[in-house]
């Protein structure tokens, strides 16, 4: 009898100990992108762990939309103690699962245009929609949103679906921003000079750089990378007077991350030099925390938005289907 | 009446494992749809009716447009064994099957864009500035570049079952292109036309990248692209559910028609393709034949060759010695045989087991549910979205937590089963013939069982076999679908690194990976012929 309380005492032990070994692991489930041999994962994931003594594991799933998917299906049973890689536009949605845990850590370093007071979501980095065009295709660029959905059709742009891209989504609420009830209207000018729309960025882009249209929808950095890594300045943003629609990247721990002391950790990293040192040249986006110094200057001669669009991510979350289906109704004639 | 055939038992095993996949999909996705059935009523609206309707427009004129053609270029390959370009054009058609749908819509593009080789040409001649083939017409020349070559090669593979005897009596009798076209040739393709025609509508149907890419916006949509987006965007398992059920239902009831159109051909069909030269067949048809074969080459090579070109221009050293493309390369052929083999052995048991029981139906008795599930119903796991298999085995297998760990035994289970229409129509025809030449002497020597697979049948089905497997093999080259919702690190496959270059800046690495990806698909073809062969 007491032979069998003893070893059930070492088994409850043994079990004991596997937890807090486990608790020297941090898993983040990331998108593809992030995690690739290009992209910052491989760097933090080195500076993180030389920093904490622990291991961090990335895992990766398709997209943003893909990674809160995955996580409405594995619910509470979830091994992701952070998810990285939602947007804005997902944060509301995001926080009616239930499945996230308030953050705890100070966001004195982060940064992000219009601030940032948020008890679950902590931003990584942040970007601006932008047009982009091909300088040897077209020499003056249209100044203004307005501009561009009343130039010349002739000249033809790519953009993406908003049922299937983020950008594409980025661009409907940007033209909403702008134009608000008479966003039906605009869409109509614009659908002329509209070649075509792709079901993803990379399609648009692959057919922008091939030379079928002169304009494209993407990113004000996307001019970085063609100078920085390609040392090409053919392909310029145009800057738009009413401003620029907003994306920001978030992370956040989720319930089950919350009892991982690792997890507050990692956020705090996060918005640290270690992490966003990385960011700009790897995911082409801007900092939203603090860098070691300042950035390739490359970063200072792109556009500066006037000024920042926004919706709140409830504003999103409520109107996107009745958007998405104007949009169509409008597009499909 | 004796023992159940032990062919038909292996049949009906190899559809209860295709049943089992597409049910258990089914089965996860309704098991989360129970919460909240609202999508599924609201899933039909007037919008989802002109999405429905432009599908089938779209899939219909799609093949018509390669089906008709492909009967014309397969029956000059067949007439013109030693035609001078003929081994190219065979494996070049075994190409477009294992390019992403974005490799090859890029290619089209490169010669039929806005800013394509012939832009300038098009300008001339319609007098106004050439806007690019966007819209239907681009949807329609992108089906017909997957499915000329597709429909071709199955065709070619019926005619090849023409038994040589028959060929050399139509010789001597002094028949002409024509009449032997209408008595020996017409017969063959005339069964293979319903199967081959469903499976190119099937394609079709579920077109998802060339529709939204090609077709100029959003008045260009199907019904995948409604699925997927219920699935991904809305997260609305009831709506995909509902939606795949109607995509299901529709394809049914065209496939069922056009079973009974292809039936209804058979009384007096004599397509106009024969040319009208004496019976002596000498130059004109010749020239006729010819002149179908190097326009359907010119029409696939041309994108080919587009991609080619532009792959060269990518920095195929450094991509030649990067571990990441090794690996790729890797985990891509090792799918993809793991995948074709299992495909292979799925269909055969399907085929074997259909012509078992074919036997053994009284003469003109109507098939059965499940001769005929056995023979087309495994096509139709070609219209379920591959993610809506994906999403609907995640939701199954969640609870065990072992999602990760399934993801590669998903993507070749489902890569196989997708392959299987493919590989049964590459079989069928060998196998029947086969049978119908043995089966009597097998039954009056007592020859059954393996000795029979491994003496009688195998000999003669020793080649379709090896093309169904490489047409398998190069389909799951291809495949991006099943992996869309799942754990993506897990299965790096060179389509998706492909994909994940181009969608960070590095178009340039893509194309040159769409150039490896074609290279590795025709050194497996002619890895191929070279055991054909062998024989």
């Amino acid at each position: 009898m007491r032979d069998k309380f003893v070893s059930l005492f070492a088994f409850s032990l043994a079990f004991a100990a596997i937890p807090a070994a486990a608790q020297e692991k941090l898993t983040v489930y990331t998108y593809d992108s992030f995690t690739s041999s290009w992209g910052p994962g491989p760097a933090i994931e080195k500076a993180f762990e030389a920093e904490c003594g622990c291991e961090l594991e990335f895992v990766a799933v398709a997209d943003g939309v893909a990674l809160l998917n995955r996580l409405k299906l594995e619910g509470a049973g979830t091994q992701a103690d952070i998810v990285l890689g939602l947007d804005t536009n997902l944060t509301y949605e995001a926080k009616e699962t239930g499945l996230f845990a308030p953050h705890g850590i100070s966001l004195d370093k982060v940064d992000v245009p219009g601030g940032w007071d948020d008890d679950t979501f902590v931003p990584f980095d942040y970007g601006y929609f932008a047009f982009v065009y091909d300088s040897e295709a077209i020499d003056t660029p249209p100044a203004s949103l307005k501009e561009l959905v009343e130039g010349d059709p002739e000249e033809k742009i790519v953009i993406q679906d908003p049922r299937t891209s983020t950008p594409g989504l980025g661009l409907l609420l940007w033209v909403k921003a702008v134009y608000g009830d008479e966003a039906a209207q605009a869409w109509e000018k614009l659908s002329q000079r509209i070649l075509t729309v792709t079901p993803g960025w990379s399609e648009a882009y692959g057919l922008f750089t091939n030379g079928e249209a002169s304009m494209v929808l993407s990113y004000t950095t996307s001019p970085a990378y063609h100078e920085i890594a390609e040392d090409s300045d053919r392909y310029k943003a145009a800057s738009f007077e009413e401003g620029h629609y907003l994306q920001v990247e978030v992370a956040a721990a989720t319930v089950k991350g919350a009892d991982n002391p690792l997890t507050p950790r990692f956020l705090e990293f996060m918005t640290g030099p270690g992490f966003q040192d990385v960011i700009p040249e790897t995911n082409w986006m801007f900092p939203a925390g603090e860098t070691s110094g300042p950035l390739n200057p490359v970063f200072d001669t792109l556009v500066q938005p006037a000024q920042t669009l926004e919706f709140s991510s409830e504003e999103v979350a409520r109107n996107r289907q009745e958007w998405v289906n104007e949009w169509l109704g409008v597009m499909s004639r | 009446m004796s023992r159940p055939d032990r062919r038909v038992i292996a049949g009906v095993a190899g559809l209860g494992a295709v049943g089992i996949l597409i049910g258990g999909a089914f089965a996860g996705l309704l098991g989360e749809a129970v919460n909240d059935w609202s999508g599924a009523v609201s899933a039909f609206d007037t919008y989802m009716l002109r999405v429905t309707r432009f599908t089938l427009w779209q899939a219909a004129l799609s093949t018509l447009l390669s089906v008709v053609p492909a009967l014309l270029v397969a029956r000059a390959l067949a007439r013109h064994p030693h035609f001078a370009g003929r081994a190219l054009i065979l494996r070049l058609f075994a190409l477009p099957l294992a390019l992403p749908a974005i490799v090859a819509a890029l290619g089209i593009l490169a010669l039929l864009g806005r800013a394509g080789l012939f832009a300038d040409v098009l300008t001339a001649v319609t007098g106004t500035r050439w806007q690019g083939i966007y819209g239907l017409s681009g949807i329609l020349v992108a089906h017909v570049f997957f499915n000329l070559p597709l429909a071709t090669r199955l065709f070619l593979h019926a005619l090849e079952t023409v038994p040589t005897d028959q060929r050399r009596l139509a010789a001597q009798l002094g028949m002409g292109a024509r009449a032997s076209f209408r008595f020996v040739e017409w017969p063959v393709l005339r069964a293979a036309l319903p199967g081959v025609a469903g499976l190119v509508f099937m394609l079709c149907v579920t077109s998802f990248t060339i529709v939204l890419t090609l077709g100029g916006g959003p008045r260009a949509t199907t019904l995948e692209v409604a699925i997927y987006q219920a699935l991904r965007f809305d997260f609305d398992p009831a709506r995909a559910v509902a939606l795949t059920g109607a995509q299901i239902v529709l394809t049914a009831i065209v496939v069922a028609l056009l079973m009974r159109l292809g039936a209804n051909m058979a009384g007096d069909a004599n397509l106009p393709v024969a040319s009208r030269a004496p019976a002596v067949a000498g130059r004109a048809e010749r020239i006729l034949n010819s002149t179908v074969m190097l326009v359907a080459l010119l029409f696939v090579a041309g994108p080919l060759a587009a991609i080619v070109i532009s792959g060269l221009q990518a920095d195929l050293a450094r991509l030649a010695a990067d571990p990441a493309v090794h690996a790729a390369t890797a985990t891509s052929l090792v799918l993809a045989l793991l995948a074709g083999l299992l495909c292979v052995l799925l269909s055969l048991s399907l085929t074997m087991a259909r012509r078992a029981m074919e036997l053994k139906r009284p003469r003109n008795a109507a098939p059965s549910l499940l001769e005929r599930m056995l023979d087309t119903g495994a096509g139709f796991v070609l219209v379920v979205p591959p993610i809506v298999v994906g999403a609907g085995w995640f939701m199954l297998l969640r609870q065990t937590g072992q999602v990760f760990a399934i993801a590669p035994v998903m993507v070749v289970t489902v890569n196989a089963v997708m392959a299987m229409p493919f590989a049964i129509r590459a079989l069928r025809p060998a196998y029947d013939a086969a049978s119908a030449r043995h089966e009597k002497l097998c039954a009056s020597l007592g020859i059954s069982g393996i000795n029979r697979f491994r003496l009688v049948d195998w000999p003669s089905i020793r080649r379709p076999l090896c093309t169904a497997l490489a047409f398998a093999m190069a389909l799951s080259l291809g495949d991006l679908g099943v992996i869309a919702l799942f754990g993506s690190d897990a299965v790096q496959t060179l389509p998706y690194l492909l994909l994940a270059r181009m969608g960070s800046y590095r178009t340039a690495d893509a194309a040159g990976l769409a150039l490896f990806l074609g290279i590795i698909c025709l050194m497996l073809m002619m890895l191929v012929d070279r055991t054909r062969s062998r024989t």
